[in-house]
């Protein structure tokens, strides 16, 4: 766009060097590096405790780094809350830790970023009309189909929660998404479902970063393989030069 | 006899009292987290109150100063509940104690006297309506009521409040700021007893340094009854006051009955158990019922 189409890779959207992190006297993360390129599906698997649980947390604003950098579009950016991360562009979509079971859909794809008719100092009347409808929009924007708006979140099943979480981060166009092991306790249906979002959203022009410890989820849906292992990359290979089992020895 | 002007005059005098005591608990609960001490906060605001105006303090000085006191004890209790991450049932156990070791104190042992003349009794507690049948107290009940219950159902931060007491990691992940919200529950419910307590004090004229004891089980037997969950996200304002009008209508009515009046705390606690064995099961039922979606 700016004179760089000739070269071959974008600049990266985002862009992470050295990044260390501590946790009460455990090295979590020993200098991570990796760029994410736009448009980019990118899988991230690891053992547990490999550093990968880290590394989200730290891009989803939950956790702030020891050391290293964050370049998010070329620029340097300090992240100190998930509200940093998400004007940034940047959503996270967790297993558990999205939705509130006990609130409405409605009410859930707009937490924390209420529509407002009038508002003092930040608190103010929620537009209820526009989130149900735009709600609505949003969930049907992603093939999914629910009953309505204001039913809980609690009673639907794990995939229709993913798939929630998903139509709210495409509603607030999201630019990168990190999904956190999104297929766990995931039926074979639903499972299939949600590697179906994951795919899709290349075609939307959304960059993803995709946390599985199924190889299988990750190989179905991305464009590229990062490893993690001992808190460092141990292997960073797009998909077509790389193979399932040269994954698996690395683990 | 329930219906005769002398006794609705009385339930309707104490209810405001009971009632804004439990609406502070009920969003506080359903924010996900306890306050013990608003029995004792509901004595020593007044307390601080009754001292400065004999000290010399302007009624409405006293009055701020008294609510500024309500103010700290909510941050104290939020925040050393959230700094240190202690169970707010164990932090404001512990303010229970101290602010009415605090109420004692500053009465200097025997409880100060309020000048009629100094105080606008009329505004708080005088009676308005037909025949004298409600207390000014009861309408501000009623505003001070539906202000809560608007901003709970009808703002972000009554969605925010739900957000934290319903799933905090969720919440916390959306970016809802939760330990604020979460204090400014403390606050609010702080705030709601101490006003509740100097109402109780200008309907009696003294301010004794023994008012609200027992009462912070009262009112969360009151949210309880009303279908607020212990465990946080679940619950609403006007149940909370459906249940502080209940257990005052049990009390009432045993007055009236002429049953010995120890029955009271067991049909309050019988209400209790009730409730929430009632609720559990509407849940399971609920589910059920639950159709395809």
């Amino acid at each position: 766009m700016d004179g760089t189409f000739d070269s071959p890779a974008a600049e990266p959207l985002i862009s992470v060097r050295d990044l260390h992190k501590w946790y009460s006297g455990v090295h979590a993360l020993k200098g991570v590096s990796l760029d994410v390129a736009p448009r980019e599906a990118l899988g991230l698997v690891g053992d547990n405790g490999a550093g990968k649980s880290t590394l989200i947390s730290i891009l989803s604003g939950l956790v702030r780094p020891d050391e290293g950098e964050i370049r998010v579009e070329g620029r340097p950016v300090v992240m100190r809350n998930p509200r940093d991360a998400m004007e940034l562009g940047i959503e996270t979509i967790y297993q558990y830790n999205s939705m509130v079971p006990i609130m409405s859909i409605a009410r859930n794809v707009f937490i924390g970023r209420e529509p407002l008719k009038w508002s003092l100092g930040g608190i103010g009347w929620l537009d209820e009309r526009r989130m149900r409808a735009d709600s609505v929009k949003a969930i049907a924007d992603v093939d999914l189909h629910l009953r309505s708006p204001d039913a809980l979140v609690g009673e639907l099943s794990g995939g229709q929660r993913q798939g929630v979480a998903i139509a709210r981060a495409m509603h607030f166009r999201s630019k990168v998404m990190i999904l956190d092991e999104p297929t766990n306790h995931l039926s074979v249906k639903e499972t299939a479902k949600v590697i179906g979002f994951v795919r899709s959203l290349k075609a939307q022009g959304v960059t993803s970063i995709f946390i599985s410890h199924n190889l299988h989820h990750v190989f179905a849906c991305c464009d590229r393989i990062v490893a993690m292992s001992l808190g460092q990359v141990v292997l960073d290979k797009p998909m077509g030069e790389t193979s399932m089992e040269e994954v698996q020895d690395l683990l | 006899m329930f219906l005769g002007g002398q006794n609705l005059r009385g339930v309707l005098g104490l209810l405001p009292e009971v009632a804004l005591v439990a609406v502070g608990v009920t969003v506080l609960m359903i924010c996900g987290e306890f306050d013990l001490s608003v029995g004792s906060v509901f004595a020593l605001m007044p307390m601080t109150m009754a001292v400065l105006m004999v000290a010399g303090w302007s009624f409405w000085l006293a009055v701020g100063a008294g609510l500024i006191v309500c103010v700290a004890i909510g941050l104290v209790n939020g925040w050393v509940t959230i700094q240190f991450n202690i169970p707010s049932f164990i932090t404001t156990l512990g303010m229970m104690f101290m602010a009415r070791s605090l109420t004692v104190v500053i009465s200097g042992g025997f409880p100060p006297r309020l000048d009629p003349a100094a105080v606008p009794s009329w505004l708080f507690v005088g009676f308005v309506g037909p025949g004298g049948l409600i207390r000014a107290s009861f309408l501000w009940f009623l505003a001070i009521a539906a202000v809560v219950t608007l901003l709970l159902a009808k703002t972000n931060l009554g969605n925010w409040i739900r957000a934290t007491g319903g799933f905090l990691p969720a919440a916390q992940a959306m970016g809802i700021p939760t330990a604020r919200v979460k204090i400014a529950c403390f606050v609010l419910c702080s705030v709601l007893a101490g006003f509740a307590g100097m109402l109780q004090v200008l309907r009696l004229g003294s301010p004794l340094p023994s008012i609200g004891i027992g009462m912070e089980l009262q009112a969360v037997a009151a949210a309880v009854i009303g279908g607020t969950s212990l465990f946080g996200g679940i619950g609403s304002v006007i149940g909370g006051i459906i249940g502080a009008l209940l257990i005052r209508v049990i009390d009432n009515g045993m007055v009236l009955s002429q049953v010995d009046s120890n029955w009271f705390q067991f049909a309050v606690g019988a209400l209790t158990i009730l409730a929430v064995v009632g609720n559990a099961w509407l849940r399971k039922r609920g589910r059920a019922m639950k159709v395809e979606t």
